[in-house]
């Protein structure tokens, strides 16, 4: 990657070239993904800096009436199965209630705020965020009206928020509402108030956890009784299409909404979103057979994806994400069992605590191949940008592939091969256990880097898990990924979450998986370091995002300096999509975020 | 006859009982939690989960879990689908009419083409039809379900384009939405028939062999009756007696639907509804679909073993 992170000065200079035009917002957006932050948080740096404005632009779009599209047809291989915003658990359910429910303001595939039941988007210009941080003022848009002709006022917009911080209804979006205050100033105008300063303020009301659900419909069942609700299978919400029918897990179906309050939207009559089924076949209904118009999360090699598009009816559409295709390296000791737990932070890993046989390990995996070998357009190996700063590239990338560099440092660092040819020092051997789920590219990426070890003298044994129980939480699984009763896992950790505060959590010491909070603690390499705990803390209070962003940028880099982890690859979000389908994806918020904008050219 | 009946009832209570019992302590063992999506997102705090777990009551024991669930049952409450938040027998109904339709009309189509095939097989055994039939159905039950599924896929909506190959709701009316009905079920129900078809023939043409080397047949024959009467009237009926039986047995497999082709073709059925429910650890939701498999198990045993034991006048029941 880079010599040296960017620190605050370097990243003020960035932008200061972004606001001068020698730097394109979306080069300066791409690098700061590459160093672990996300695009919405990179837009808000420009924002604050005057770089650029807070609201998205609106994108480009061509009917000139409403309706008349015919039917949309979209195929999600994992099938909705709620549609209750409140309740989804995962992307499958946030995107069946996205099709009838609308949140304030979405992001836009640059991290730009998109204003849908906001009038406009808050900012320190119109008075909408206050300057010490604690509240923000959300216009909302007149005339909106739920699916059922009520008005769309403040009310509903208030009541979203008891509803979600209460324990009892068990909302899963409780996260995004539970510290907050939220007021009503008058119909058309409501105020988030925090009570410590709050930098990143677009969480609640925005984009996946900000959907609103009618307050009329659901007052009645709150707390205890929120499953109960009949409108939680039935959704009256906002958006651009009416609730025709739902079976969960199988289909979704909705019509058009003929008073959806913006202008000639939406163009398509119905829609469909069919579940079921596996992604190979749900890229084939798009690309070969054209039975399909969209489909998401193509979990799928790429020379499989550059087949089917032969059919030409489709093509593949891949979104920048902040996710990482990562392998983890275990700081404590999977085989030493401590008070009925292994992996315990009170013990450290015999051999990986080497820092040399962690440089080794980071020069071992063949990150190249991997991108060309297995995932294709779907992963890859170095962040993509386009005008680099010259300054800030050195001659040998970080990120290199070099065996003998590899054997050299395990000799340097007293690990000689032993008769079998693995290399040991003080009789213990670099032997390690590397498990991930099942899933054939993660299962050919294990074999590449099994191949290389074996060059170098350390040996891997693989092991790979079902996802369902891989990822599961259940307290009582040794084979889970919170657990890592082994040395090296590897799996993708997802950011596309707006902020990259809680993606964070996984490097700090408060955070450390183990039996006491149930393997539900975020850091799960267990690494910890006093310089993170301290960056961390700093950057949860600092209100100026460029700050806020360099102290982020540091516990990334140190983080993968000292190899508590080692990225493989990105991973974009990859969607087929019919020819003719104009869809603008943006990696940070749901698919359908601008579901109402979608056209087919004729 | 009625002593019979009920006596078999009666035993089948207590067997019920073991099989949910047996069901409930192996899914309660399994690995795996219903809510382990919520801990891999890192915005939902751990509180949330625990919520859901104690509403749920899924950290009480396990007999208190069992009991709470016989309790319910029995009172027709079929429970709560952890995953959808939604009644387990609407789920349930929601998924019969496209298993029935689709699994149903499979087994219809198995039995179409079974019984001529068979029976004719069996009235020229040997001959080239026989020798064709015979090796067609090899072939037919030897391969999986979803390498003639896929193959299908392949050839009549890839290449020909034909038939589309995701089976959903059709959105249409009039003879159209027969039409579209047809297009998109025929794959599914082909190639479930033909592989159950596969084993009926062989099934049909032993017990067509078996009877028509009879004694009674030659009788019928030589009493100048027709050949179509013969086969029709005497040895077609004491024939299909063991293939009706067969038939029964295979009736509460329609309702487990045919979880492979349901996969590949996406047929919102009762077979892809267990195994999603398994994979997510959705409890209430395979309790109550394989309770009432089991029991339509042992209904459907003893519906075989009473009809039996009427059509065929040689066998008494105890």
């Amino acid at each position: 990657m880079y010599d040296k992170a960017p620190d605050e000065q370097a990243l003020r200079s960035l932008i200061a070239q972004v606001k001068n035009g020698t730097l394109s917002r979306r080069s300066f957006i791409r690098q700061m993904i590459a160093f672990g932050l996300t695009a919405p948080l990179a837009a808000q740096m420009l924002t604050y800096s005057g770089a650029a404005h807070a609201q998205a632009k609106p994108l480009p779009y061509k009917p000139t009436k409403r309706g008349g599209g015919g039917p949309l047809k979209a195929l999600w291989w994992q099938g909705s199965t709620l549609l209750n915003p409140h309740f989804a658990v995962g992307t499958k359910d946030q995107d069946g209630s996205r099709i009838f429910y609308e949140p304030l303001a979405s992001w836009d595939p640059d991290g730009f705020l998109y204003p849908i039941l906001a009038a406009e988007i808050p900012d320190l210009e119109n008075n909408g965020l206050a300057k010490d941080g604690k509240s923000v003022t959300w216009k909302l848009k007149p005339g909106v009206k739920w699916h059922d002709g009520k008005p769309f006022t403040a009310d509903d917009v208030v009541f979203n928020w008891e509803y979600a911080k209460d324990p009892a209804t068990a909302a899963t979006t409780i996260g995004s509402y539970q510290d907050i205050k939220v007021e009503k100033v008058d119909d058309l105008t409501v105020r988030v108030l925090f009570d410590k300063p709050t930098p990143f303020w677009a969480d609640a009301f925005v984009g996946v956890r900000g959907m609103i659900i009618p307050k009329h419909l659901f007052a009645d069942y709150t707390c205890g009784k929120s499953r109960d609700a009949p409108t939680n299978l039935k959704p009256v919400g906002t958006g651009a299409y009416k609730f025709v029918d739902f079976k969960p897990g199988d289909l979704v179906r909705g019509e058009i909404n003929m008073d959806y309050h913006v202008e000639n939207r939406p163009y398509f009559d119905t829609i469909e979103m069919k579940g079921g089924g596996d992604a190979v076949s749900a890229a084939r209904a798009v690309l070969q057979t054209g039975e399909y118009d969209y489909s998401w999360n193509l979990q799928v090699e790429d020379e499989i994806l550059l087949r089917l598009e032969k059919g030409g009816k489709g093509k593949t559409v891949m979104s920048e994400t902040g996710s990482v295709e990562h392998i983890q390296v275990n700081a404590t000791d999977p085989w030493t069992e401590v008070d009925g737990e292994r992996a315990s932070k009170k013990t450290k890993h015999p051999t990986l605590s080497d820092k040399a046989v962690r440089d080794a390990l980071a020069l071992l995996v063949d990150r190249q191949s991997v991108q060309d070998h297995i995932y294709g357009r779907t992963g890859v190996a170095t962040g993509n940008y386009v005008n680099n700063p010259q300054r800030f590239i050195s001659k040998n990338t970080k990120w290199e592939f070099n065996v003998e560099q590899a054997n050299k440092i395990l000799d340097d660092g007293g690990w000689k091969k032993g008769a079998d040819g693995i290399r040991e020092k003080d009789g213990k051997k670099l032997k390690f256990v590397y498990q991930t789920s099942i899933n054939t590219p993660r299962q050919k990426t294990q074999a590449i880097v099994k191949q290389a070890c074996q060059k170098a003298g350390i040996d891997l044994e693989l092991k790979s898990v079902t996802a369902s129980v891989y990822f599961s939480s259940d307290v009582a699984n040794p084979d889970t990924y919170p657990h890592f009763y082994c040395d090296l896992q590897m799996y993708t950790v997802t950011m596309n979450q707006p902020d990259p505060e809680s993606f964070l959590l996984q490097f700090v010491s408060w955070e450390v998986s183990a039996k006491e909070n149930k393997w539900q603690g975020r850091n799960i390499t267990r690494w910890t370091s006093k310089e993170v705990d301290e960056a961390y803390k700093a950057g949860q209070a600092e209100l100026d995002p460029v700050k806020r962003a360099a102290y982020f940028i540091k516990i990334n880099d140190l983080a993968c300096n000292e190899r508590a982890v080692i990225p493989v690859v990105y991973r974009p979000r990859v969607q087929a999509v019919n020819n003719r389908l104009v869809v603008h994806s943006s990696g940070w918020d749901s698919d359908f975020w601008d579901l109402p904008n979608w056209y087919k050219d004729v | 006859m009625g002593r019979y009946l009920a006596k078999r009832l009666l035993i089948a209570i207590p067997s019920l009982l073991g099989i949910s019992v047996v069901l409930f302590t192996v899914l309660a063992l399994a690995p795996g939690d219903p809510f382990g999506e919520l801990a891999t997102n890192p915005a939902i705090p751990p509180e949330v989960r625990t919520a859901l777990r104690v509403k749920f009551g899924l950290d009480d024991p396990i007999y208190l879990r069992y009991f709470h669930w016989l309790a319910a049952m029995v009172q027709g409450d079929w429970g709560f689908s952890f995953t959808s938040r939604i009644n387990v027998d609407t789920l349930i109904l929601q998924r019969l009419p496209a298993t029935l339709f689709v699994i149903g009309s499979a087994q219809i189509l198995a039995l179409l083409i079974a019984l001529p095939v068979g029976i004719y097989a069996a009235m020229r055994p040997y001959s080239w039809f026989d020798q064709l039939a015979s090796t067609l159905s090899f072939v037919g039950f030897s391969l999986p379900t979803f390498f003639t599924g896929l193959l299908f896929i392949l050839v009549f909506s890839v290449q020909l384009d034909w038939l589309p190959f995701v089976f959903s709701d059709v959105n249409a009316t009039g003879w159209r939405w027969y039409w579209e009905e047809l297009r998109q079920s025929i794959m599914p129900i082909s190639v479930l028939g033909l592989f159950q078809a596969a084993s009926t023939t062989r099934y049909v043409r032993s017990a067509v062999l078996d009877v028509i080397r009879l004694d009674y047949v030659t009788t019928a024959r030589a009493k100048g009756l027709g050949e179509r009467v013969v086969i029709l009237k005497h040895v077609v009926r004491n024939a299909l007696i063991p293939v009706v039986t067969l038939v029964a047995l295979q009736m509460p497999a329609i309702f487990g639907g045919a979880i492979v082709t349901e996969q590949i073709f996406r047929v919102p059925g009762i077979g892809s509804l267990l195994i999603s429910a398994i994979l997510s650890n959705d409890t209430p939701v395979i309790m109550a679909v394989t309770f009432v498999f089991a029991c339509l198990v042992v209904l459907f045993n003893l519906i075989a073993d009473v009809l039996y034991g009427w059509l065929d006048p040689r066998i008494t029941l105890g």
